[in-house]
């Protein structure tokens, strides 16, 4: 197969700044009344999924969209907490679309493309309009304009927020758009609904089989083109900051069908999130990275030091990241501030009962402004902390460990957010497309609702206009056989009628990804993690218990969740084993620089890894070459 | 932070095979409880255990398990979300019980919200309230710019306490009535607060009060019991500014039957 021909990202001609506006100028467009004649299938309700559902059913095309949950305000999107990025500059504090740009793109370690990300930060400034005009609540200041605070190692303030809810703030407000389309009646929900497959007809993208979760049957959808926006896969990590129905399952199913799966191994770790406690736990935590805003982060210089906090002298702390980062301090960017973490509790400082655990610590702050000040900026979160630790971070120092987060690989698109798969867009965390190797904080929410709203609203229609469509319906070979395929693999993982269920093998496919395939990584560790997955997967098909049948019942919808993730995991692995670079969230121990930074090759790396499926033989790589012209690619110094 | 000290848990759950079946409650003994678990993590190892024992595993919604989502809603202990105040179902924790302690969990029952399975209730009534007015109408693309009205931070506030409602439902489950007062109100509110709610407020408070009645919610009768479990601590003082919009609507619609 001709790699570099498939993967032809489409990247407009032009300058940087007018790409975007010159390309989508010479679009074409469906005419106003054919618009209804096309049925658009979105799966997934989340800030990507649901802005773009709302978007395309305003401009008159018919939209199915699909998701897990009881209803499309529960998208994870809803549990987003810190805020979202735009490069407004309304603080006057020197921010543009082009510092936004740069930001991200060397938050990003240099690995993600130059057009993608520019448009990304143009488009940031629609994202606030039109959340505000659709009542999205953010903070306002006195005088009535918006609040913005600075935000994941920013040095301007352009984060908006409404308090530690933003991301259930801008989802009701897709949501509520969503849902005024369905009244309009050009939206029809179908919720409780997982994606099990995509039907290809002709080459084209045309359908997709979904379990409905609530009687268990399979359902066929028929549609000219497939949107999928089912977010990311930490939760191949078993513990992570996601929630508990997060899954690869859709993307996966769609890989296996031809669609390129870019970067797997880039995954993110996030660093302040609440240390796990014990073994019954379903998923960890995150404190907004907001915290670290007036919190310090310090463990004691001496190993083994079991003085309570407030009994260690300021001269026997090491304040880690102001000690080692002076310009950035506590804010630097999430995979230096989580490598940090681990590298002091790896050297036996940690703290807490299990050492795996650093403080984040208030009482400078607070004794500079006050109580009441901390208490009305982070109120919410030192509650949930108490709640869940026991413990008053007003008092004792809140303790805070890693945990993974956000996957910056996932489907590979080019510019039009199409995947490999002509009519397969794939939008959000899904996508592999502006985050590179490490994504900053405030972008993904900021990065979902540029795609659904503004992006592929665009270039979905230029692709409808350019293809001509066969007539398909639910009844072509196509649907038939994929609808055979998946009600056999479901009848499969029903009659294994083994001994252990599917989160117990959930959970020790975790610890694998996590000592081997997480905030560090060996050669020796990757080819042992894949060693252990492949063992983990032969016994999974032999010994795996699900109860009952298959009506609604959330064991076989993990085990079918749960063999995805062991698939992915070995890619995600291979991946990271072929990167012989460190990289943002990528970092391979064999790869860094003298005082342990990240040590990235360009010469060698400075490509998407896009994995090509080949059934029963090995992955195929391709490589889209990333090509610099307006940024020099430079070591990213936080210092 | 690991407590050592473990707890045995009886319970007595709410099991359904599905809408048409008759539900009973069904005892069970849960041991070796953490008190850091959360009351889904309980019930997680319940599961697992029943599942060792060949029994079918109770069904009940989740996702974020940190309270923000709304998927899940159980009547813990005879409350909605259980005995402490502003608190999910997946965010209360063990330590709030005893060793030896018996507690019975149940489905959000109304007649609205009929039991899918166990303790899965369909709560899509709430969607469709929100169908019929629960938004501002602007399309994509034609926003001005953020700023160009300003709101004042009291104002924001405001509206901010009505919309961090997650419809969860409990404010349905509490309520004598089954009344969706609170709920609805909550996303009424938000949009007098704002000025961007104005142009369409009228219709908005009609329709989705309107709405409410077709869904099977019954009348609000001041009981209160709804703002009591609110796990997001709506005020019930919503539910008053939501009469008030659709009487006057009413009125002016000339629509308002005495
Ligand atoms: C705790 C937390 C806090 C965060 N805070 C921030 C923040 O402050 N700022 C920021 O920018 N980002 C933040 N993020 C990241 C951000 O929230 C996510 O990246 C983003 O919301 C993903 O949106 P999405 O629309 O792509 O996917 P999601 O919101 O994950 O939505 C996925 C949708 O797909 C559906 N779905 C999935 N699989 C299937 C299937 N097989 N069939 C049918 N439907 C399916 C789901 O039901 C859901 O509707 C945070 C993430 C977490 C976990
Ligand atoms: S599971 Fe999301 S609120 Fe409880």
């Amino acid at each position: 197969m001709d790699a570099q021909k498939i993967l032809d990202a489409r990247i407009p001609d032009g300058s940087l700044e007018a790409k975007w506006s010159t390309y989508k100028a010479h679009m074409k467009l469906v005419a106003p009344a054919n618009k209804k004649k096309y049925t658009i299938l979105v799966v997934g309700t989340g800030l990507a999924g649901g802005s773009a559902a709302a978007s395309l059913a305003e401009l008159g095309y018919n939209v199915l969209n699909f998701c897990i949950q009881d209803t499309p305000r529960r998208a994870h999107s809803v549990a987003a907490q810190g805020g979202i990025n735009a490069a407004k500059n309304y603080q006057n504090d020197g921010d543009s679309e082009w510092r936004l740009f740069y930001d991200t793109i060397k938050g990003g370690d240099f690995r993600s493309r130059e057009a993608n990300v520019h448009r990304l930060a143009e488009l940031s400034v629609n994202i606030i309009d039109q959340c505000v005009a659709q009542g999205v609540p953010f903070a306002r200041e006195y005088g009535g304009t918006l609040a913005n605070r600075s935000f994941g190692g920013a040095q301007v303030s352009r984060t908006f927020y409404a308090r530690g809810q933003t991301g259930q703030q801008l989802l009701l407000g897709a949501y509520s758009a969503l849902m005024r389309q369905v009244d309009s009646g050009r939206v029809t929900l179908f919720p409780r609904r997982e994606m099990l497959d995509l039907v290809i007809i002709d080459g084209k993208a045309r359908g997709i089989i979904c379990r409905n979760l609530t009687t268990g049957k399979l359902e066929r959808y028929v549609g000219h083109a497939v949107v999928l926006a089912t977010g990311g896969y930490s939760t191949v990590f078993n513990l992570s900051t996601n929630a508990v129905n997060s899954n690869a399952t859709a993307i996966w199913r769609c890989y296996k069908r031809g669609a390129f799966f870019a970067n797997p191994c880039y995954t993110q770790i996030h660093p302040t999130c609440i240390p796990q406690a014990g073994g019954y736990q379903s998923k960890l935590t995150l404190m907004s990275e907001s915290l670290r805003n007036d919190g310090r982060v310090w463990v004691p210089k001496k190993t083994g030091d079991g003085r309570p906090p407030e009994q260690i002298p300021q001269e026997e702390r090491d304040y880690y990241l102001e000690r080692k980062y002076p310009a950035f301090g506590n804010l630097v960017p999430r995979d230096i501030a989580s490598r940090a973490a681990k590298s002091v509790c790896d050297e036996g400082l940690g703290v807490g009962a299990t050492g795996f655990a650093v403080y984040l610590d208030f009482a400078d702050a607070i004794k500079r402004m006050g109580e009441l000040i901390i208490r009305d900026r982070y109120g919410n979160l030192f509650s949930m902390y108490e709640e869940i630790t026991g413990n008053d971070p007003y008092t004792v120092p809140m303790q805070i460990y890693p945990a993974p987060h956000y996957t910056m690989g996932g489907l590979w698109v080019d510019y039009n957010l199409m995947s490999t798969i002509p009519g397969l867009h794939v939008i959000g965390e899904a996508n592999f497309s502006d985050h590179g190797a490490n994504r900053l904080g405030a972008s993904a929410l900021m990065q979902g609702l540029a795609d659904g709203y503004f992006v592929i609203p665009y270039t979905l229609g230029d692709y409808l206009a350019h293809e001509n469509f066969s007539d398909a319906s639910i009844t072509h070979e196509s649907f038939k056989q994929s609808a055979t395929e998946i009600q056999n693999d479901i009848n499969k993982l029903l009659s294994i009628q083994g001994k252990k269920s599917a989160k117990e093998y959930h959970v020790e496919l975790g610890r694998v990804m996590w000592d081997h395939v997480g905030m560090s990584r060996t050669e020796k560790g990757l080819k042992k993690a894949m060693g252990n997955i492949q063992e983990i997967r032969e016994e999974y098909w032999q010994n795996l218990y699900i109860p009952g049948a298959s009506t609604l019942n959330k064991d076989l919808e993990m085990a079918g969740r749960v063999a995805d993730f062991l698939e992915l995991a070995a890619l995600m692995a291979q991946d990271a084993l072929q990167r012989n670079e460190s990289c943002g969230g990528h970092f391979r121990e064999e790869y860094q620089t003298p005082d342990g930074e990240a040590l990235r090759d360009d010469e060698t790396f400075s490509h998407v890894a896009a994995w090509e499926y080949a059934g029963s033989s090995k992955p195929v790589l391709h490589k889209e070459k990333l090509v610099f012209e307006n940024v020099t690619p430079g070591q990213r110094s936080y210092k | 932070m690991i407590t050592m000290k473990t707890m045995t848990i009886n319970l007595n759950v709410w099991r359904q095979e599905n809408s048409d079946a008759p539900g009973k409650m069904v005892p069970y003994t849960v041991e070796d409880v953490s008190p850091d678990m959360s009351f889904l993590e309980m019930l997680d190892h319940l599961n697992e255990s029943l599942m060792k024992k060949g029994e079918t595993p109770i069904e009940f919604d989740s996702d974020c398990r940190e309270g923000i989502c709304g998927a899940c809603g159980l009547v813990i202990a005879g409350i909605a979300h259980g005995p402490k105040r502003a608190c999910t179902s997946c965010e209360l924790r063990m330590r709030q019980f005893r060793d030896g302690d018996t507690i019975t969990v149940e489905p959000f029952r109304a007649k609205a919200f009929p039991v899918i399975k166990d303790l899965v209730v369909d709560r899509s009534a709430f969607d469709r309230i929100m169908e019929k007015g629960g938004y501002i109408s602007v399309h994509t693309g034609s926003a001005p710019d953020a700023n160009t009205m300003p709101i004042s931070k009291e104002v924001a506030e405001k509206a901010m306490d009505a919309a961090t409602c997650i419809g969860c439902g409990a404010c349905v489950a509490a309520c004598p009535n089954a009344s969706a007062s609170l709920f609805t109100s909550a996303k009424i509110a938000q949009y007098v607060y704002l000025p961007q709610g104005a142009p369409e407020r009228k219709r908005r408070a009609l329709s989705m009060v309107q709405q409410m009645d077709v869904e099977g919610f019954g009348y609000c009768s001041n009981h209160g019991e709804c703002e009591a479990v609110c796990p997001k601590e709506i005020s019930i003082k919503n539910i008053a500014l939501m009469r008030r919009e659709y009487v006057k609507a009413a009125l002016d619609a000339g629509c308002f039957q005495p």
